[in-house]
This record gives structure tokens, C-alpha cells and sequence, in this order.
């Protein structure tokens, strides 16, 4: 403890971990040792698309040396989800995609796990299959789920019995059909986004060890210990306070080790081996067919402004292509649904948002939840808006942008923040007035004549979309040397949230920032409850728990040295370490006192003993919404919003597309650590720049053709950007800590539509069908060179 | 199957293991050495997680059999600090923010510390094309880029 770092919110104070994770000592799941009486599990997945099962015959399997069990749909009858309970454990009647776990072997070695894998037969009736969300909705489409009317739900999630449809969510403002008329331009149009993946660099694994007691343990690596240790226990039905789920730190989760996805198959295979803990570690291949994947989008969107630019009304449906199960999906639709319009003050609105079952990978939370899909659409109509009544993008946006205080279209008050300040700053930043047409100055010219350039701005909003009362707990200890440690359930994924936490406890207790350990790796057994590691919600939810945490013990500690001074409470601080007395100018150092407590006079006795402070937060206030109209006092906590502009060249000999700029402007409330802000600003404009260009691509049979990081490219580092720039912007939430609200996901959703309308200013030509591709972009040069 | 007797100096320290034919020097890392350092990211030398020098060599060491390295000389993250002190690309990425999840970071500097050694003055553009086969998909890499380029500044890897 060479250097302290007094107050520590709000500076760029070094990364929690950082030492660890440079020499290799940070240990993830798959570094986790469990000895010789490990064994390995390797699930049978399903060749077909949708298919019943007519038989599973694991005899061949069993007797191979070393196969130690093999655990079917007969074994574990039982249905998991989130907020719809859907998703067999293991296929019982039926698999609804490629890669559906039908059974799991369990065996001495992964090899010997493997190859007995192959020797499960399984008998299928094959069924007709979709994959289109909008053909998926028809009536007459193929049925995935037929006892969808049987299965439990959130009393806020509407699925539709008897179709396809898993969630239906209707939002209705003002009146749509009269306001066309009044429009001086209409663009209507339909855009579809394909299903991509999180890929984190680190694959799903779990171990689990069920003992002969009922005692479970799940090792896993997880953005979410306490919802798995809910929706597990639920599911294979585990008292909560037997089932102990340990999740060291997380290699990259963007929401694909959200909720469950394959943690239960360790856990219902350990059930046959009880004693041996069973590992499960999917291949890169099952990482992109086996957990989940973003859903994919068909939006039909059209919106329509008077002559001067004010935007009047907006029509919209999205079918979210939901996969085969849509436990989480669901709510991907509804966040859809109640922030249909983005970042827009629109009075007439009429939006449908579908969650869709499809024969494909389970779509679930990614970066966004929903939130990059549509506002591909939206923003590259907004700029087709401002070009036919001639006023500049930005100019469009800053007059139509949501504001604080004004009405939305739930009809909640739109919480505190500035978009206008966020578009300001990125317009500057790219140096968007420099070139427009009729500006003084000339365009920048392309680094090449077969080159052309464009500039492009997209804006976005994004709130925490989940239940509305998710809590987060704290613990804050202090040890003899008044080094503290804070226990929290919420997840180091990356993202910074030890480091924040640390510098949150810090500054709200007055001592130094290097004072503070966060408790890992994050233990159902012993760390305070967290829903889960999602949403935005951590720098947010547990910073006003642990800053409460951190408060009580202050307070605590205030106490008895107001009594041992005989002093007033009111009159004394923490600083530092040390309480000082602003009337007295005492001062107590916090070492051992925090656990001794302190003498009374002449040692007659002692007050005090050892601090521990614990808090709490969740939030109250959010009300359901209208099955009708999505209308209500307030349908979620808060919204973050922010813009982005991208400054790129077109190769038209080839259609390459070479970002050359990306400016992001984020609205955080109050940045706890500037730098990891920008971190966050600067990866997620390399991921939504990469995203842009993903797809899952299937053949006709539903059957992935391209799941392997050499067929599935994301961006690499010749592919990021020259520069990204990043400007924070800080308008207090009332209520996160020193006003500050998350933006971990904020920071990749409008990069591809900023990047489409980049490309149509570069060389005049749309794309609304993701992925894009050099290929694509090629041809549609070469159509309209034919045309002319 | 077969298993053969090697000798391979880890980390500067000599190892003298039976390996059987099969098995990757990754696994040998990984699973008899307990370099767990060593990430596997996809078993196929797509993703760069895995990431070692062999003889000074970047080489993507899930697609190197342990019986090719009898002989060789590995470095693996592991070896790169010594008592207690990082090296100054260590440093720098700490320093720059460099990392996030951290499970690319190991391979990522194994990378670096390769080109550094070769060049101890890249421009960006021989830094982007070092670090083309190690995949990271938390940073945007311009952290990682900006953290090489202050060690080279300081004089190496």
C-alpha cells in the first residue's frame, strides 16, 4: 500500500485484478482443479431441426470402459426458464433445433465421453421446420410448442397458445391513421438483422458435484450464480440452500452466460454420479449452435414528419426470430416493444413486437437486449426522413430526440439526461459541419480515387430491461488493519464492476481506495444476493447497495467514537482512514478499532466491536403496463442514451468497407471511473462495428454452416477503427449512486445503422438486410452501374 | 496409445514428461504442468488464447503435438514476470486498460512480446498485424495497441 488514492469516484483509478489477469494468475472456470475423481460429461445433440424422438438407446454407450452413466429426457423430466418456463432439461417427445441436447454421458475421460456420445442411438420422426419469424407467426406455420397455453410465465410476458407467438406486445399512443396526413414525408420500410453470437473468447463451462447428502455445488462461469441457483433449484427441484453455485471470473459474457444455458446439463448429470463432480466444456463449435445466440429481426417500420422536421407518427411491427426456446427472448420482444420509437419524442405510435419460436439456436440476452435490432431500422429511416425535407441529420435528431421530463411514449416522464449534449459532442468530434452539403468547406477527400467517404450519425436509448423489482445486497467488513472487504453477488465480467464497487465502498466509508478488497469469486454460499450480472444494472443497482453497505458501517464506526469523545456524531467525518472530529480536531485511526471497538475511560470496559455494514437496493416504482396500449406510470427505472458518428471510406473496386472513425458520446449520469467509460465506449464500438458484419448461416435444413471462428469472423485488430473517440457526458440519475447509471451495452447499439447511413453518404446506396459484406456492397455497385 | 519421453524446457526450468501422441502442448501446459495461463479458447488455433513461445516462435500451442516440442524451449505467460515484477508490456497494459475479461490477455502478450523482441520499434500497423491471430473481444484492441506501443517506448518487452 505504497500509493493511497483518497475519494476515489470519479478517477481513473487502476483495474481490480489487472495484475492477475497480465501473469496468467486469474483463474476462470477451466483453470479450477477438482482431482482424480473427475469425470466428464458430453451432451448428444440433436441432427435435426425439429424432429420427434421416438427412442433413446444408450446400451452400446454403456459399455464402453470408462462410460460411467448416461442421463436422457426419461431421466430429468423437467422444464427450465426465466420468465417462460419452456425449455426441456433434455428432449423428451421432441428437439425443435440442431444441437438440442437429447442426452448427456458421463465417463472417465472427455475423449471416452466423446465417443460413447456417438454411440447413443437415437431414433427421430423428422417434422417440418421453420426459420423465419414472420412465416414462424402464421397460423398455418409448423407448431414447435404445443403445450405453450401449459407452461408457467411472468405475469407480464403474453404468449399466444396454439401459434408460434411467445410474447406479444402492443404499444398504442395518440392515433396513427389521422397523422399521416399531416406528414410531409413518409419512409416506410422493412429491415432484417440475422442471428449473431456473443462470442466470448472463453467457452461456456461447469462442473457440478452432487453429494450423496443433497449438498449440490455448480462451478460455472456465469453473469448470473443467483438466477442460475433459482432456475436450477426450481427445475430439478433443489432446496435454494442446498445448491451452492461458485462462478470465478467470467472470460466475456455479453449476455450469452446470462440466465441458464447448459450449467443444468453438469448439474442433472452429476445427479447420476453423485460424489464425482462432472465437468462440461463445450466446444467451440457447441459455443455457437449449443448456448445461445442473438435473436434474429424482420422490423416492418414506417415513420412520418411534417415539413419542418417534427416527427409525427410511427407504425411499427417487429417478429424477433425467438429460436427454439424463449425463456429469456421474451423479454428481448417486450423491451422491444415498450421502446419501440428509440430515442424519439413521436405522438402518434402504433407498435407490435413478437417473440417468434423458429427451429434455430435459442435467442436470448446479447449486448443491447433487443435494442441494436431495431434501431437499425429506425435510425436509417430517420436519416431518409431528413433528407427528403432537406434538414441536416443531426439537426433532425437533436429537434426529435427525447428530452427530460417530456412524456414517452409509455407515458412515464423520461428520466434525466442529454441527448442533444451527446449529439453536439460527436458532431464535433467527427467534424460532421465541415462537409455537409453546402457547407463552405469542402468534403475530405478519400485516400484514393476508386475510394469514396462518408460520414454517418446514429443516436440511441436503451433501459434496463428485467422484472421490475431485481435486488441487489452488500456487505462491507472491516479487518484489524481497517483494509475492508466488500462482498457482492454481481459479476467481474470485464467490465469493471470489482473496480467500481471498490471505489464506491471507498469513497463512502473515507478510506483509501486500496484499502478495499471485493470478496471473489462470487459464492451463492456466502455473497449477498444479486439477480444478475445483466442489463446495465450493476454500476447502478449494487453501487446503491454497497454504497449503503458502506454508509451503515460508517455510521457504525461514527458512533462509537462520538461516544468515546463525547462528541456529537454530526460533528465527525471519516477521512482518509481516520475519523477526525470538525469541532474537536481529533483524530482516531480506524486500524483495530473496527474490530476491538475502543476503551472506555480508565479501561472500565469497552464499546463497540466489529464493523460490518450491509445494504440493500431495489427498485419500488415500476408498474406494469396496459395489455392494450403498454401505458403505464412508469414501465421501467431509467434510460441511458447516447450517439454515434463514423467516419469510413468505400473501396468501390471492391467494396471493402475501412472504418476510419468512430466518435461515441455516452450519457452516464457521473462516470465512477472515467477511463473505464471509455473502455467501455471503445470496445463496444469495435463489437458494433464487428456485429455489423456477423451472421449465423444455416442451410435448409436448419444446420449451421458456419460455426467456427474461421467461418464466423468478428473483427480483428487490423479490422478496428484508426481511432475512437469518446466524450462523457454527465447528467445526475436521482437515483444511482452520485448519479450514475450504466452503459456497458449503450455502447455497440447504433454503431451499425451509423455505419449504414456512413455507407449511403459515401456512395448513395442503402442496405437494410444485415450482415454487410464487401460482397454485398460490391454488387449493389455493380447493379446500379448496370442500371445506367 | 503410444506415449513418448520428452524433455522441454518451461519457463526456464527443465520438465521431463511422458506425453502420449495425441496430446497438444497445450494439454501438456494446461494439464501436467498446471500452466493455467495458458487459455484454450477453441482447441482449433483460431482465437490465439492459447498462445506460446516455442523457441522464441509465437505459435498457437493447441496445434502443436507435445512430442514436437522434446527439445524446445516454451514460454508461456507465466514466465514472462520474475520475482514479483512485470515486465514493462505487462505494465503498459495495466496501465492503458489494456484488458478486460482477461482471458485473451495471456496470448495477447505472449504475441506482443514476440514482436518486441523482433522489432523493438513496430509501427501500428506491425503491431495490428502481430496481434491479427489473437482475437479479443472486449477492448477494440486500440488499448492493446496504444499499451505495445508505450512498451516499446520504454524500451521493450
Amino acid at each position: 500500500m505504497n500509493e493511497f488514492t483518497s475519494n476515489p469516484v470519479g478517477k481513473s483509478v487502476p483495474r481490480v485484478a489487472a495484475y492477475d489477469k497480465v501473469t496468467g494468475a486469474a483463474t476462470f472456470i477451466d483453470d479450477m482443479q477438482f482431482g482424480p475423481g473427475l469425470y466428464y460429461g458430453r451432451l448428444v445433440r440433436s441432427p435435426h431441426a425439429h424432429a420427434l424422438v421416438k427412442k433413446v438407446d444408450a446400451s452400446k454407450a454403456l459399455e464402453l470402459p470408462g462410460v460411467k452413466a448416461v442421463v436422457t429426457g426419461q431421466d430429468v423430466q423437467a422444464r427450465i426458464g426465466l420468465y417462460l418456463i419452456d425449455r426441456p432439461v433434455f428432449a423428451t417427445d421432441r428437439v425443435r433445433v440442431v444441437g438440442d441436447p437429447v442426452a448427456g454421458v458421463i465417463a472417465t475421460s472427455e475423449e471416452i465421453a466423446e465417443e460413447a456420445a456417438q454411440l447413443v442411438v437415437v431414433e427421430y420422426e423428422e417434422l417440418p421446420a421453420v426459420f423465419d419469424p414472420v412465416e414462424a407467426a402464421r397460423p398455418d406455420a409448423p407448431l414447435l410448442h404445443p403445450d405453450l397455453g401449459e407452461y408457467q410465465v411472468a405475469n407480464f410476458i403474453f404468449p399466444e397458445p396454439g401459434t408460434n407467438i411467445s410474447e406479444h406486445f402492443k404499444l398504442r399512443k395518440g392515433d396513427v391513421e389521422p397523422a399521416w396526413a399531416g406528414c410531409a414525408a413518409i419512409v416506410e420500410d422493412t429491415f432484417r438483422l440475422p442471428q449473431i453470437q456473443h462470442v466470448p473468447i472463453e467457452p461456456h463451462a461447469a462442473v457440478a458435484l452432487w453429494e450423496q447428502t443433497g449438498q449440490v455445488t455448480l462451478w460455472t462461469s456465469s453473469q448470473s450464480p443467483f438466477a442460475q441457483r433459482d432456475l436450477i433449484a426450481q427445475s430439478l427441484d433443489i432446496p435454494h440452500g442446498n445448491l451452492r453455485v461458485i462462478s470465478p471470473y467470467v472470460g466475456g459474457g455479453f449476455g450469452g452466460k446470462a440466465g441458464v444455458s447448459m450449467e443444468v446439463y453438469a448439474v442433472a448429470m452429476a445427479r447420476a454420479v453423485k460424489g464425482h463432480p462432472v465437468k462440461l466444456r463445450l466446444t467451440r463449435e457447441e459455443e455457437f449452435i449449443g448456448t445461445t445466440v442473438r435473436q434474429s429481426l424482420v422490423a416492418h417500420t414506417k415513420i412520418g414528419c411534417d415539413a419542418e422536421g417534427n416527427l409525427l407518427a410511427m407504425e411499427t411491427e417487429y417478429y424477433f426470430g425467438g429460436g427454439a426456446y424463449n425463456d429469456y427472448g421474451v423479454n428481448i420482444a417486450r423491451a422491444a416493444g415498450y421502446s419501440c420509437t428509440g430515442p424519439y419524442d413521436i405522438p402518434n405510435v402504433k407498435g407490435d413486437s413478437y417473440c417468434v419460436y423458429t427451429n434455430q439456436p435459442i435467442g436470448s440476452a446479447m449486448r443491447g437486449f433487443g435494442m441494436p435490432e431495431i434501431h437499425w431500422g429506425i435510425e436509417q429511416i430517420i436519416d431518409q426522413l431528413a433528407d427528403r425535407i432537406g434538414m441536416d441529420a443531426a439537426e433532425f435528431r437533436r429537434r426529435n430526440c427525447v428530452k427530460t421530463g417530456q412524456t414517452i411514449l409509455t407515458g412515464m416522464k423520461m428520466t434525466p439526461i442529454d441527448l442533444v449534449a451527446c449529439i453536439d459532442k460527436v458532431t464535433q468530434a467527427i467534424g460532421w459541419d465541415d462537409d455537409r452539403r453546402g457547407a463552405a468547406r469542402p468534403r475530405p477527400r478519400p485516400s484514393a480515387p476508386h475510394k469514396k467517404r462518408g460520414k454517418g450519425i446514429a443516436i440511441m436509448w436503451k433501459a434496463p430491461a428485467m422484472p421490475p423489482n431485481p435486488g441487489s445486497s452488500a456487505i462491507v467488513r472491516f479487518n484489524e488493519d481497517a483494509t475492508v472487504n466488500v462482498e457482492i453477488g454481481a459479476q467481474e465480467l470485464g467490465q469493471g464492476a470489482f473496480t467500481v464497487m471498490a471505489q464506491i465502498a471507498a469513497q463512502a466509508l473515507g478510506v483509501p481506495y486500496e484499502w478495499v478488497r471485493i470478496s471473489a469469486p462470487v459464492d451463492t454460499r456466502y455473497s449477498p444476493y444479486e439477480w444478475q450480472t445483466v442489463a446495465s444494472r450493476i454500476t447502478w443497482t449494487t453501487g446503491n447497495a454497497v454504497k449503503a453497505a458502506a454508509e451503515d458501517a460508517r455510521g457504525q464506526i461514527l458512533e462509537i467514537v462520538a461516544e468515546h469523545w463525547d462528541e456529537d456524531v454530526s460533528d465527525l467525518d471519516i477521512k482518509n482512514g481516520k475519523v477526525v472530529s470538525y469541532k474537536s480536531e481529533r483524530e482516531q485511526p480506524l486500524q483495530n478499532m473496527v474490530i476491538y471497538g475502543l476503551p472506555n475511560e480508565d479501561f472500565e470496559g469497552w464499546k463497540g466491536g466489529p464493523i460490518v455494514g450491509h445494504g440493500k437496493f431495489m427498485p419500488t416504482y415500476v408498474t406494469n403496463l396496459d395489455f392494450e396500449t403498454g401505458q403505464g406510470a412508469r414501465a421501467v427505472v431509467h434510460y441511458t442514451v447516447g450517439a454515434q458518428a463514423v467516419d469510413l471510406e468505400v473501396d468501390t473496386e471492391t467494396g471493402q468497407i475501412e472504418i476510419l472513425k468512430i466518435a461515441s458520446a455516452y450519457d452516464v449520469g457521473k462516470a465512477i471511473n472515467p477511463d473505464l467509460v471509455l473502455t467501455q465506449i471503445e470496445g463496444g464500438a469495435v463489437h458494433g462495428m464487428s456485429s455489423a458484419f456477423e451472421a449465423l448461416r444455416f442451410d435448409e435444413q436448419g444446420r449451421p454452416l458456419n460455426p467456427s471462428l474461421v467461418d464466423y469472423r468478428i473483427a480483428t485488430s487490423v479490422d478496428a477503427p484508426g481511432e475512437i473517440h469518446g466524450d462523457i457526458v454527465e447528467t445526475p440519475l436521482e437515483d444511482g449512486p452520485w448519479g450514475a447509471r450504466g452503459v456497458g451495452e449503450h455502447v455497440m447499439v447504433q454503431t451499425a445503422p451509423a455505419i449504414a447511413n456512413a455507407i449511403n453518404d459515401a456512395i448513395g446506396i442503402r442496405f437494410n438486410d444485415l450482415p454487410l459484406s464487401a460482397e454485398k456492397v460490391f454488387m449493389a455497385l455493380q447493379k446500379r452501374e448496370g442500371k445506367k | 496409445m503410444a506415449t513418448h519421453s520428452i524433455t522441454v524446457t518451461v519457463n526456464g526450468g527443465k520438465e521431463y514428461l511422458d506425453v502420449p501422441s495425441s496430446m497438444t502442448l497445450l494439454e501438456m501446459l494446461r494439464g501436467k504442468l498446471a500452466l493455467t495461463g495458458v487459455k484454450n479458447g477453441c482447441s482449433a488455433g483460431e482465437c490465439g488464447a492459447c498462445t506460446v513461445l516455442m523457441n522464441g516462435e509465437p505459435v498457437n500451442s493447441c496445434m502443436v503435438l507435445a512430442v514436437e516440442a522434446d527439445g524446445a524451449e516454451i514460454v508461456t505467460v507465466e514466465g514472462l514476470a520474475h520475482d514479483n515484477r512485470l515486465t514493462p508490456l505487462q505494465e503498459a497494459f495495466v496501465e492503458h486498460n489494456a484488458v478486460q475479461c482477461g482471458f485473451c490477455t495471456p496470448g495477447v502478450l505472449i504475441s506482443a512480446h514476440a514482436l518486441l523482441e523482433r522489432n523493438p520499434d513496430p509501427s501500428e500497423q506491425e503491431i495490428r498485424q502481430a496481434l491479427v491471430g489473437n482475437l479479443c473481444r472486449c477492448t477494440g484492441y486500440l488499448r492493446i495497441i496504444e499499451a505495445v506501443q508505450a512498451a516499446a517506448e520504454r524500451g521493450g518487452a
